[in-house]
C-alpha cells in the first residue's frame, strides 16, 4: 500500500535505531504518546523491545473508549435498555462495562436494538430508511473524529431527520496534555502527538507546551518510520536542551490543520468541561451540541439517570484511570491478565483494542 | 479510534468520492478539503477524507533519517 510500505522499511527502521541510540541520553527518559492508534503500532510492530532500556514510550489517555466517563457508559447502557430506542455506536463501545456489569453487548443481545456503525454517515443512512425508529449515535472520538460528526449533524438539520439524536463524550487532546504536563510525579520529557488529531488543529497547537512547561513536542505518524523518526526528532530536542514543536507527519499535518474541518466544529458545537475517566474533570476538554442543534442533541431529549449505583467492586480495583495517566504500566494493575483479560475485560482499557492493556496483553505478554 | 488509511481517489462525485486502498473501494465523504483531484491520496477516518497526502513532504520525510550525520 502506498504511503504504508515505504514506512515500513527495514533498512530505514535499522537506521533510525541506530540514530536513536547514539542520541539517547543516559538518563531514564519518558515520552508520552496521547493516541490508541501510536499505542497499537508501538506494540505490533514490536517496537518497545527495539529501544533503549532507559527510554520508554508511555501511553497516556489516547484512547477515546477508555476516556469516556463512567456515568456516559452507563447512561448508553440506559438509552439501550429502552426497546423504543436504537443505539448507533463505534464497534469498540459495544463490551466496555457498565456500572451494574451489563454491557450494550449484553443489550443487544436482550434487546436487539444496538447497531454497529463505521462511520456517522451509516447513521444518517440508518435514521433516514427507518423513520419510525428513534436513533441514539454515541458521539465518541478526539478532534479526529468529532469534524464529521459536527458535519453529519449539520446534515441531519438540512435532510430534516426527526428520528436521529446525538450524544457527545467529544473530547480534546491539548487540554488533556496540559493537565498531565502539570502532575510533576509524571516526569514528562517529551510528548509524541497524534498525527491524525493533529491533521484538524495542527502542529500549531502544541505550542503552548514548549513555551509554558518547557517540554518538547513532535506530531508523528503511525507507521513503525514514523513513531522512530519522531522519537529521534524529540531526543535531539531534549540533547540541544531546546523544547519546540516539530512535525515528523509533515505528508498530512500542517501547521493551521484543516480549516473547513475546525470551521465545521464551531458551527456545531461549544467546548465545555468534560469528565475524562481517571483525569477526573478537565477544564475546556469537551465539546457540546450548540443550542441550535439542540433538536439533535440526546442530552436535551432524553433523560438520563443521574444517581448512580455504587460502583461494582472489581470495577473499583480496576487501575486504568492511573494507566490512562502513565503512572503505572498495565502490568501494575491487580486484575491485569487475572482477572481482566481481552475475553472478559473489567476496564475500558481492555476492552478496547487501542487501549494500553489490549495492547501489552495481545503484544508483550 | 484515530485509525485512517491513506486511499486513492478514483472517481468524485460532488461532496463524496470513491476511494480505494489494498484492493478495497468505498465512498469517503470529501467536504472537508478542498480541490481534491482525482489520482489523489487522502487520509480516510471513519468514512471522511480529513486530509490530503502530500507526495513531496512524504519523500522529505523518508530522505530525513538517511541524511543525518
Amino acid at each position: 500500500m502506498r504511503y504504508v510500505d515505504e514506512f515500513r522499511d527495514s533498512k530505514l527502521i535499522k537506521k533510525a535505531l541506530t540514530q536513536i541510540k547514539n542520541i539517547a541520553p543516559s538518563a531514564d527518559t519518558k515520552i508520552m504518546e496521547v493516541c490508541g492508534t501510536h499505542t497499537h503500532s508501538f506494540f505490533r510492530f514490536g517496537l518497545s523491545s527495539l529501544l533503549p532500556s532507559n527510554l520508554r514510550l508511555v501511553a497516556g489517555p489516547g484512547c477515546p473508549v477508555c476516556v469516556s466517563s463512567q456515568e456516559y457508559i452507563d447512561n448508553s447502557i440506559d438509552l439501550a435498555k429502552d426497546q423504543n430506542n436504537v443505539v448507533l455506536t463505534f464497534g469498540d463501545m459495544l463490551r466496555v462495562p457498565g456500572n451494574l456489569g451489563s454491557t450494550l453487548e449484553k443489550q443487544r443481545a436482550i434487546h436487539g436494538n444496538v447497531k454497529v456503525v463505521y462511520s456517522v454517515q451509516d447513521a444518517l443512512l440508518f435514521a433516514l430508511k427507518n423513520p419510525d425508529k428513534r436513533m441514539i449515535f454515541l458521539a465518541v472520538g478526539f478532534e479526529t473524529t468529532a469534524p464529521s460528526i459536527a458535519l453529519g449533524i449539520a446534515a441531519a438539520k438540512k435532510q430534516k431527520i426527526k428520528n436521529l439524536f446525538f450524544y457527545s463524550s467529544l473530547k480534546l487532546i491539548p487540554p488533556a496534555m496540559e493537565y498531565l504536563a502539570k502532575d510533576r510525579r509524571l516526569e514528562l520529557s517529551g510528548f509524541l502527538c497524534p498525527g491524525h488529531v493533529s491533521c484538524i488543529i495542527g502542529s500549531g497547537a502544541y505550542e503552548f507546551m514548549p513555551k509554558k512547561f518547557k517540554i518538547g513536542c513532535c506530531v508523528a505518524g503511525f507507521e513503525p518510520l514514523d513513531i522512530l523518526e519522531g522519537l529521534y526528532m524529540l531526543l535531539r530536542q531534549i540533547a540541544e536542551k531546546r523544547p519546540r514543536v516539530q512535525n515528523q507527519y509533515r505528508r498530512a499535518v500542517t501547521k493551521n490543520g484543516n480549516v473547513k474541518a475546525k470551521r465545521a466544529l464551531s458551527e456545531v458545537f461549544n467546548v465545555r468541561d468534560a469528565s475524562w475517566r481517571g483525569l477526573g474533570v478537565i477544564p475546556a476538554s469537551g465539546l457540546k451540541i450548540k443550542e441550535r442543534f439542540s433538536r439533535f442533541d440526546a442530552e436535551k431529549n432524553f433523560s438520563f439517570n443521574l444517581g448512580l449505583p455504587a460502583p461494582d467492586l472489581k470495577l473499583k480495583k480496576c487501575r486504568c484511570g492511573d494507566i490512562l495517566k502513565g503512572l503505572i504500566s498495565p502490568g501494575g494493575c491487580p486484575l491485569f491478565s487475572k482477572a481482566c483479560t481481552p475475553e472478559h475485560p473489567i476496564g475500558p482499557c481492555m476492552v478496547s483494542s487501542e487501549g494500553a492493556c489490549s495492547a501489552h496483553y495481545k503484544y508483550e505478554k | 479510534m484515530c485509525l485512517a488509511i491513506p486511499m486513492k481517489i478514483k472517481r468524485i462525485n460532488g461532496g463524496f468520492a470513491q476511494a480505494e486502498a489494498a484492493g478495497l473501494c468505498r465512498t469517503v465523504n470529501i467536504q472537508m478539503l478542498s480541490r481534491v483531484r482525482k489520482g489523489d491520496y487522502v487520509i480516510v477516518h471513519a468514512g471522511f477524507a480529513i486530509e490530503k497526502v502530500h507526495p513531496e513532504k512524504a519523500k522529505e520525510t523518508l530522505k530525513f533519517i538517511n541524511e543525518i550525520r
